[in-house]
């Protein structure tokens, strides 16, 4: 039991990159990668968690309850918004790339070659 | 003082948010001038902060958390010498692109510079930072600048490709080096490097020391595209306008290779040992791999700004052979060589902005000729491809052979062929190239050169259209030329550059001087090396075998010799076969990312196990 | 590579790389044994020296706020990279909102759900606002309200339509809002210089834990950030659907010449 969040974050990991190597629409590739990242914020969280600890927000309890890992949840916090921006960025990518190309395929969009 | 090293990160990015909320009524000059005066004025004080850094390490503890009892509570900038000289550097090759894209670049608001003035930002933060997060958000920083930078010119198909690919990538690149952060703090509880180094210290390397190394080391060589995760960057290096291109080639693929050294020296290398062979061999032999595909695909361009992307490629290789290498000699003189080098590269990527802006192309077999009367740029162009040719005394034959003497010395006899291998073909692409635009020489067919031609119209990025080259784009050049030609002549650098590489490696002094704040002197002045015999020879053969390889492309028809067409027919099938690989699709280059950390993983666990 | 030899070799190359991540994973302390002394300081001082009781927001903003404001800056960076390439293009004109797929009927937003929209807007707001105001009390602080404040806007494109979203929100406005919260964050950054201390030193007064006005420079940072992380959702936005229900047309190349 104690391993099982690690392993699982290492399955996401797969199978996110499965989806990103087995693509055909870039729509799906992008949230494939959003996929692979949100592995990394599990490893983060599984790391900081204590047993029988509460969330650290001391408003109305006293400061000597033991509680989880504040740095972890705050990295987590700049992640998120990272993996969000680069997503931001890789859609507006695609929705150029259909309106240029008519397609989403990713096949498709190898560079042309002209003879 | 110590107050500027933060302030060259806050100045670009409060002029970027300042230029972007004012949007609507700033109007394009103002938007020129403060993005000229903000680069400036970072440059300036990045040489302040390279001064101070002589004198003894700068560490600075943002919002006044300082260490208690050697616990770092807060985030760290720890600027030493090769810090703050890469900062600074950086800074100025700012200063060029800003100067090259004055009033003539097309841009639609002050989006462009606003991107630009971040990326900037992003650099001088992952060259100073001393936290590892920290590293991470810089880096995360940099290259979404990157992306958007790239994918500018999104009218055309080719950036379009280029910044999908860049942009996956390197984000599963950015997404291994947080993964391998985390499995650090989950060892050691800190997420200072010199905490991290100091708990990890004295340690074996179990599985998670080994595991973490590899993902941070794969990330970085993903930004620092060495093969096998170096396919993206020729699709994105091509298609950036120019002075995205300088930018990236000259100090972009160089900081992923700095971000390894900097981690390694202060968070792994008192658990791996740098003695270890097997570590040096790994990285040493990847390096060469690189070198040698990069000059291999290299040689085989006609599409100039490609040719330029795979020398930068196979340039890696070599950065990489120097810092596998493990010691402070290598790293002074891979130090050397990444400045010299990407002098003259920047300059050759505004040489060819140039051709660019006049001919509207920038296939190399379509401009035979169209260069003659461009005066300037076609000596630079041919002097700065001899100088990729490693041919003395030029800035980057110092570094080589600073770089050979160090491999040399810890017993790699074959060092010095790859190196010769290397410069003798991109130089002599260079060369080639140099000769068959600016001179005109040879004819429009190759053989080997690839078959994909150059786009056929170049849309230029510049509005101003006469046949005379504007200043702004030649002052860049020749300035950016002749640093990187002369850096190697400059009285007193080498020695400097030693100490300063000597101070880098002692990761028990940086620990004390950012942890317990016992100020790091640099080490007493040696004598400093200078080339040996065996080196200038070395160089002088690879810029001969570089003369030697271009005469043979341009002048294949005069010369009839079964060798020669025997060798052209082997060269074309591994051409042909190397570049059905490079298929320029998104799923192909994220497997070969896989293979490429499956391969590396099982590498390091092999050699550093047990 | 074709298709199926990229299965074959991501199947043998996964599976060597799932091999290497649990080998890793393995050296971690067991999952809620949490054992490094960072969070465990934390913890402790952070109610006394920051007069904070969300000891999260006080990591974010002020023992690691630099690297919050970085993090600020790769959205400021995100937003103008997507404002730059969904910006119009030549040859591409701008036509009435309607939609992308041409002779698809759609029907006119129902007075039921606009009175919806129009009931829930409003304490949308309110809530982005209530969170951002009160991140380092209580969970929360400037990119959870920002956002939520952004998804007040989204809630006026969903229940009304693309023009009414426009009103509410201009492009002027999310810009600037974008840009001075930005600017704003780093000032205050540079305020702790000017304020005699370090980069980002907390130079206002302290407070008591628990009341809104406490934690000196923290309150503050959350309020820039929640404008310019709802600015620049807000812009994100309203790009996105610019260029889809807005922008017509096929963009040129600056110059085409023969086949």
């Amino acid at each position: 039991m104690s391993f099982f969040p690690y392993a699982v974050a290492a399955w996401v990991v797969l199978i996110g990159l499965y989806g990103i190597v087995t693509s055909r629409n870039l729509i799906h590739l992008v949230m494939c990668l959003s996929v692979v990242q949100s592995a990394s914020y599990l490893v983060l969280l599984s790391i900081g968690y204590k047993d029988d600890a509460q969330a650290p927000i001391f408003a109305d309890v006293p400061l000597s309850t033991p509680a989880v890992d504040p740095v972890v949840q705050a990295l987590t916090l700049t992640d998120v918004v990272v993996g969000v921006t680069v997503t931001a960025l890789l859609l507006a990518l695609a929705v150029q790339a259909h309106k240029r190309y008519e397609t989403l395929d990713p096949e498709d969009l190898r560079p042309r070659r002209r003879r | 003082m110590s107050d500027l090293a933060p302030l060259t990160v806050g100045i670009p990015l409060i002029v970027a948010a300042v230029l972007v909320g004012g949007a609507w009524f700033v109007p394009r000059r103002v938007v020129d001038v403060a993005s000229l005066l903000a680069a400036s004025t970072v440059a300036v004080l990045c040489a302040l902060v390279l001064a101070k850094a002589s004198e003894g390490q700068i560490v600075y503890w943002f919002g006044g958390w300082q260490p208690r009892h050697g616990t770092a509570i807060g985030v760290a900038f720890a600027i030493d010498q090769l810090g703050g000289g890469l900062a600074l550097f950086c800074a100025l090759l700012f200063v060029a692109a800003f100067v090259f894209s004055w009033r003539y670049f097309v841009t639609v608001g002050p989006l462009f510079h606003a991107l630009m003035l971040v990326f900037l930002a992003g650099m001088l933060g992952f060259v100073y930072t001393g936290d590892l997060f920290n590293l991470f958000v810089f880096f995360e920083l940099m290259s979404v600048a990157a992306y958007a930078l790239v994918a500018y010119d999104i009218e055309e198909e080719g950036p379009l490709q280029g910044a999908l690919n860049f942009a996956v990538t390197n984000t599963i690149g950015a997404f291994s080096i947080l993964t391998g952060i985390a499995l650090l703090y989950g060892r050691t509880g800190a997420l200072n490097m010199a905490q991290v180094g100091s708990a990890l210290a004295g340690g074996k390397p179990d599985g998670l020391v080994i595991v973490a190394f590899t993902l941070i080391v794969v990330g970085f060589l993903v930004k620092a595209a060495v093969v096998p995760f170096h396919f993206w960057l020729a699709g994105a290096y091509s298609v950036a306008p120019t002075p995205v291109c300088l930018l990236l080639s000259a100090a972009m693929s160089e900081l992923g290779l700095y971000g390894l050294a900097r981690v390694y020296w202060t968070a792994f290398s008192g658990v791996l040992d740098p003695g270890d062979a097997g570590l040096q061999a790994v990285l040493v032999g990847v390096g060469a791999l690189t070198a040698l595909v990069g000059a291999a695909m290299c040689f085989g361009q006609r599409h100039l700004k490609r040719m330029l992307a795979f020398a930068t490629v196979a340039h890696a290789g070599l950065f990489l052979i120097g810092l596998g290498l493990f010691d402070a000699a290598g790293l002074a003189g891979t130090a050397l060589y990444v400045v010299a080098d990407g002098c003259v590269k920047a300059a050759m990527f505004v040489s060819v902005g140039v051709v660019q802006h006049l001919r509207e192309s920038v296939d190399e077999l379509r401009l035979r000729g169209r260069g003659r009367d461009l005066r300037l740029t076609g000596p630079l162009f041919a002097a700065c491809a001899l100088a990729v040719a490693a041919l003395p005394p030029f800035g980057p034959f110092f570094g080589k052979s600073l770089v050979e003497k160090a491999a040399e010395d810890a017993g790699l006899w074959w060092a010095p062929v790859v190196f010769l291998l290397t410069a003798a073909l991109t130089g002599g692409a260079l060369v080639r190239a140099a000769g068959r635009v600016f001179a005109g020489l040879g004819s429009a067919k190759d053989p080997i050169a690839s078959d994909v031609p150059g786009p056929r119209e170049v849309d230029p990025e510049l509005e101003y259209r006469h046949d005379r080259v504007p200043r702004t784009m030649t002052v860049p050049a020749i300035a950016l030329a002749l640093a990187g030609l002369g850096l190697g002549l400059v009285p007193g650098l080498i020695g400097n550059l030693e100490r300063a590489a000597a101070q880098f490696v002692d990761r028990p002094a940086y620990a004390a001087s950012v942890l317990h704040a016992r100020p790091a002197r640099p080490p007493v002045k040696a004598p400093s090396s200078s080339p040996s015999l065996l080196g200038v020879l070395v160089g002088l053969a690879s810029a001969a075998g570089a003369l030697a390889l271009a005469a043979a492309a341009l002048f294949r028809s005069g010369l009839r010799s079964r060798a020669l067409a025997a060798s052209e027919g082997l060269a074309g099938a591994l051409l042909a076969r190397l570049r059905a690989i490079h298929s320029g699709l998104v799923p192909d280059y994220v497997t070969w990312l896989i293979v490429g950390t499956a391969l590396l993983g099982g590498l390091f666990a092999l050699t550093l196990s047990g | 590579m074709s298709p199926r030899t990229r299965l074959r070799v991501f199947v043998v190359a996964g599976a060597g790389l799932l091999g290497l991540l649990l080998w890793g994973f393995a050296g971690l302390p067991d999952f809620g044994h949490y054992a490094g002394p960072y969070g465990d300081i934390l913890n402790r001082v952070a109610v006394h020296e920051r007069s904070s009781t969300d000891i999260v927001t006080a990591v974010n903003f002020d023992y690691r706020a630099f690297d919050t404001l970085i993090e600020e800056f790769i959205l400021f960076a995100a937003v103008i990279g997507v404002a730059s390439l969904l910006r119009a293009l030549r040859g591409e004109h701008s036509a009435r909102p309607d939609d992308d797929v041409p002779g698809r009927h759609v029907p006119e937003t129902s007075l039921a759900v606009r009175l919806a929209g129009l009931v829930l807007v409003g304490p949308t707001v309110l809530i982005g606002l209530y969170v951002v105001a009160h991140g380092h009390q209580t969970p929360g602080g400037g990119f959870q309200g920002g956002v939520i404040l952004a998804s007040g806007l989204l809630l006026t494109y969903l229940s009304a339509d693309y023009l009414t979203m426009r009103r509410v929100g201009p492009t002027w406005l999310v810009e600037t809002a974008e840009g001075l919260g930005a600017a704003g964050f780093v000032l205050i950054a540079v305020g702790g210089l000017v304020g005699g201390g370090a980069f980002f030193q907390n130079v206002l007064g302290k407070g008591t834990p628990g009341t809104l006005p406490s934690a000196g420079l923290i309150p503050l940072s959350n309020l820039s950030v929640g404008l310019a992380v709802s600015g620049g959702f807000a812009y994100m936005l309203a790009e996105f659907l610019q260029q889809t229900l807005v922008r017509r047309g096929q963009a040129r190349g600056r110059r085409r010449k023969g086949p």
